[in-house]
């Protein structure tokens, strides 16, 4: 048994040493990443970024919900009441060297101003070049959500506008108006 | 004066050695990219590809990264024998090489005693590690040295025992004489058990898988060289490829006959492709078998090795006698 175990161990080496040595002639398994580009999933928590309207108009109302909820705390905006009364951010400020990408601030947004793209190449060589103010964020067009409007879902969208006594307000039920 | 010295020494024969020097430190630091590259290739990966083309200039930068790296000597070590450590490393094994014939008329010294000059230097090395180990004056070195010295010197008996038969064949330790008695037979097939038994603990000489206890990374944190950095600790690194350079085209001309006629080749060319097929084992070893633990290395030594050399050398002296 002494020397048949020896025998057998001796092949099983050779034997395992045969099937690492055919891994030569198998696909390699190394993405060549710069030269060819990664396929990210389309829900992938990258760049954040601040989206607008159908209208084109910014969504964020600067309610504050990211900052409160941003286990990091790397969001801070100031409030800026516009001539018609309606708020938007006087600054947004994201520092991307203390974000953790963990999506909250894309949850908690009400008004869908807020989201992550699949982005994910923002590395710099200055650490002060990853605070990202309102200007880098902005973007021109409406993100993941195209029709979504949080003043039509709130039925608030006419208050804005002069001599608005005369408009009925709709009845909102406020459990369907989330994004 | 001048004159005189140049007579005797011609320029050739100062040359030919530096040449060997440089090529074999050259290809003994090249291996390891070329180490890297095929584990790579074995696991499915590329290796090192950027630097240059197809990653051919990593050695250089590699080079580079070690010389300007801080050359650190730890205030509670040893500091001579931390010193001479690496260099004793470095040293032994490269001069085994003069010793091997790259063809049968193309090597530095034609020693009378080349086999026990190669035993010498190999357990020459064992004080490199030892040095080291010590005078690091930390633990985890301490432990490897141990490991280190407890298994090249048993080891090293296998390693010695291995050769004797086909010392006893060829009637020789000449290794030009040990070359010449293959001619109609290589070494490797009535000396079958002497070649595995060489093969196993010459890993074990060179610290290779699964023999590199001594450096265990995952338990001991590199062992010996622990407290190693800059271009001591890549003296260790290179003094390891040194070694297996030398112990594979040792083996190469010890069991398959070195630079001898095989498929009409020229000589040298043949010579190093049998080195390079043992280097190329080597690498696989690494790459396909795990490492054991370090009491089942010294029972495979003693228990298993042992009687199979002195079974091959019962039979050797058997036919020889015969």
């Amino acid at each position: 048994m002494f020397f048949y175990n020896i025998i057998r161990y001796f092949f099983s080496n050779i034997k395992s040493m045969f099937i690492v040595f055919m891994n030569i002639f198998s696909k390699r398994e190394t993405l060549l990443y710069p030269e060819k580009k990664v396929n990210i999933p389309p829900r992938y928590r990258g760049r954040i970024i601040l989206t607008r309207d159908s209208n084109g108009e910014e969504r964020c109302v600067s309610c504050g919900l990211c900052a409160v909820v941003c286990p990091v705390g790397c969001i801070s905006l100031q409030k800026k009441e516009g001539k018609n009364g309606r708020w938007y951010p006087k600054f947004f400020r994201i520092n991307f060297s203390r974000c953790i990408f963990c999506g909250l601030c894309e949850e908690s947004c009400p008004t869908t101003a807020i989201q992550m793209t699949r982005d994910f190449e923002m590395s710099e060589y200055k650490r002060t070049d990853l605070v990202y103010e309102k200007k880098d964020l902005l973007i021109s067009g409406p993100g993941k959500n195209h029709k979504y409007n949080f003043y039509e879902k709130s039925g608030k969208i006419n208050i804005f506008k002069k001599n608005n006594k005369n408009i009925k307000r709709k009845i909102v039920d406020t459990k369907k108006i989330l994004p | 004066m001048i004159k005189n010295i140049f007579n005797e020494f011609s320029f050739i024969h100062v040359m030919k050695p530096l040449l060997f020097l440089f090529s074999i430190i050259f290809f003994a630091s090249s291996l390891s990219f070329v180490e890297r590259r095929l584990l790579a290739l074995f696991q499915n990966r590329y290796g090192p590809n950027r630097v240059g083309w197809n990653g051919c200039l990593q050695i250089l930068a590699d080079t580079i990264k070690m010389f300007f790296k801080e050359d650190w000597i730890p205030p509670f070590s040893h500091k001579f024998f931390f010193v001479i450590s690496p260099i004793i490393s470095f040293i032994s094994l490269l001069l085994v090489v003069a010793i091997i014939p790259f063809s049968t008329s193309f090597l530095i010294i034609n020693l009378d005693i080349g086999i026990l000059f190669f035993l010498m230097m190999s357990s020459l090395s064992v004080y490199s590690i030892l040095f080291s180990g010590w005078s690091s004056n930390n633990k985890y070195s301490l432990l490897g040295a141990m490991r280190a010295a407890a298994q090249t010197i048993s080891y090293e008996i296998f390693l010695g025992l291995s050769l004797m038969g086909v010392v006893a064949q060829a009637k020789s330790f000449n290794i030009i004489d040990i070359i010449n008695s293959q001619k109609n037979l290589w070494n490797i097939l009535p000396q079958f058990f002497g070649f595995i038994v060489f093969f196993i603990s010459s890993l074990a000489l060179c610290h290779r898988h699964p023999f590199d206890q001594p450096e265990a990374e995952q338990e001991l944190a590199d062992g010996y060289h622990i407290e190693y950095s800059g271009i001591k600790f890549g003296m260790f690194f290179i003094g390891e490829y040194i070694s297996i350079i030398a112990v594979s085209s040792l083996m190469s001309c010890l069991f398959l006959a070195g630079g001898n006629n095989f498929l009409g080749l020229p000589k040298f060319l043949c010579f190093s492709l049998k080195t390079l097929f043992f280097i190329f084992t080597f690498i696989l070893i690494r790459a396909s078998l795990p490492r054991p633990r370090y009491d089942k290395v010294m029972y495979f030594g003693w228990k298993i090795l042992l009687p199979i050399t002195l079974f091959n050398l019962l039979i050797t002296a058997f036919f020889i006698l015969n």
